[in-house]
């Protein structure tokens, strides 16, 4: 079986300049966004490889700062994102570094801060707008998101027995069917993390009420980036 | 059942069911995703519309890039096409492909709107060699559609079995594929055989293997945007090629194969990074410099 849709070799549709290095740049910063649950005050990129080498003629770093700013990858605002974010008083700087050997190439680690509170992702643009997040704070996971493709849901919850049939059985009592779902502890102390790739949206009140039940942190909904 | 991760999979489905390589490629996507075949038709409609859009903002409106290195050839072209058209030693079709092609490299580089088919720098060349076809032999949207379906299916072999990433293999793996997935396209929209749709993709991909992904301070332009419009007329010269009833002596699931394998031997100085090649020349640091673009030798 093949791993592609027609739409990810026919797509995504994006702003350009580069699908690896700024449609998936997008999707970087916005997967960071939500993780992190909230506007930071302050975010920091450390780039990688040819993100290190090539960001600035890529508009990586727009891009990056855009997904953070919740933009589309299609979003024509993209281009003017260092004046968003300084209208919007977010602090941004990027730095080029070595994340060591094993990084993809297109590799980023964006650090968050508000106030007291830091979280970092460490991901990778693997081409065409698809993208892989390998850590978050200093855990390692292995999470996939695709620009274009899927209304992705990012769900931090208890480690505990039970809460991902919750979920499951919660989305699918909705009609939403669930292309793929993937779960990790991502911190000490039973904290983890899920991220499903759904076919369809899930409405505003249904994402407050899988927020409502026990265990559950919080829930965020990616828009489909397209 | 309608899977395929080969071409030549792909292509048995199409003798087996006696059908076209579209027909195969759009149901395999009703059946991997569960959408209905109007609802997966109407997307890539969708696709087409932004493509078509993305040729007519740089053929009515040109923006200049921010580096102020690409911006200016649509319009000239545009011009010559317009004024001195019995000048041109290439066929109209080709030129206008090339031309359209240029149009959507420029839009891209201009920061607009485009899709990644099969990526952003490799944009142009589908689009360029399918309207500009499609405006020549008058053919319906849905031939055209159907040209994209068959260009979608032979990308994702590619993105199987090697990549279509220029980070990993060069730009022979971004325009390369493209012009693959063009000359399969263009095949079958006028009426070639699925046997010469991938006779097509093949003599097209292997005309560009080892191409090297070596921007002008990294930018999505230079040789990008040019290239791209030179490769559209290779992808209708791999198209009469095989029309012709020429076929490619290597399969081109084996050229796939070889242009992964080139991919890995590149070096990654090669590979999008700005530190060999044309990135390195005389004029591209003179420009890179002017712009403060500061390339980063991680290697």
């Amino acid at each position: 079986m093949s791993n592609y849709s027609v739409f990810d070799i026919a797509g995504p549709i994006m702003t350009g300049p580069s699908s690896s290095h700024t449609a998936g740049a997008v999707k970087l910063g916005q997967m960071a966004r939500a993780l992190f649950d909230s506007t930071p005050d302050e975010v920091q990129y450390l780039l990688h490889g040819s993100f290190g080498t090539v960001y600035k003629g890529h508009a990586t770093d727009r891009a990056l700062l855009a997904g953070v700013m919740k933009m589309y990858t299609s979003d024509a605002r993209i281009k003017d994102a260092f004046n968003i974010a300084d209208e919007k008083g977010i602090k941004y700087k990027f730095t080029v570094g070595d994340l060591g050997l094993g990084y993809h190439p297109n590799s980023v680690k964006i650090t968050l801060k508000k106030g007291n509170r830091k979280m970092s992702m460490t991901g990778s643009s693997t081409g065409g707008g698809n993208v892989n997040i390998s850590q978050i704070d200093d855990f390692n996971v292995d999470f996939k998101g695709i620009a274009g493709k899927y209304f992705t849901i990012v769900i931090s919850h208890k480690n505990q027995v039970g809460i991902l049939s919750y979920i499951t059985t919660f989305i699918s009592e909705r009609g939403i069917n669930i292309a793929n779902m993937q779960s990790s502890r991502v911190a000490e102390g039973g904290k983890a993390l899920t991220i499903a790739n759904l076919d369809t949206a899930v409405g505003l009140p249904d994402i407050l009420e899988l927020e409502k039940l026990p265990g559950i942190h919080f829930v965020r909904s990616l828009t489909k980036v397209t | 059942m309608y899977d395929f991760t080969t071409c030549e999979k792909l292509l048995k489905l199409a003798q087996k069911h006696d059908t076209s390589l579209s027909e195969i490629v759009i149901r395999y996507e009703c059946a991997i995703s569960d959408n209905s075949r109007n609802k997966i038709i109407d997307e890539m409609k969708n696709r087409a519309k932004v493509m078509k859009n993305a040729i007519n903002k740089s053929m009515k409106d040109p923006e200049i890039s921010v580096s102020g290195m690409t911006g200016e050839s649509t319009k000239r072209m545009k011009k010559f096409f317009s004024r001195k058209k019995k000048n041109l030693l290439l066929s109209e079709v080709s030129y206008k492909a090339m031309m359209y092609a240029i149009a959507t490299g420029e839009t891209n580089a201009s920061m607009g709107c485009i899709v990644a088919f099969p990526t952003a720098g490799a944009s142009g060349v589908i689009p360029g060699a399918f309207f500009a076809t499609q405006e020549k032999l008058k053919c319906s949207d849905k031939k055209l559609i159907e040209a994209m379906f068959t260009a979608s299916g032979i990308g994702l072999t590619i993105a199987e079995n090697a990549t279509l990433a220029g980070s990993k293999g060069g730009c022979q793996a971004e325009i390369g594929s493209a012009v693959a997935m063009a000359a399969a396209g263009l095949t079958e929209m006028r009426g070639g055989t699925p046997e010469q749709c991938m006779h097509a993709a093949a003599l097209g991909l292997k005309n560009l293997l080892g191409l090297t992904c070596d921007p002008v301070g990294g930018m999505v332009e230079v040789p990008c945007v040019k290239r791209g419009g030179l490769a559209a007329t290779f992808a209708i010269s791999a198209s009469d090629l095989a029309m012709s009833g020429v076929e490619s002596f290597i399969p081109i699931d084996e050229v796939i194969d070889a242009m992964g394998k080139i991919g890995r031997l590149l070096s990654p100085k090669l590979r999008e990074t700005a530190l060999g090649g044309l990135a390195v020349s005389k004029t591209a640091m003179k420009t890179t410099k002017k712009l403060g673009i500061k390339i980063v030798n991680n290697f």
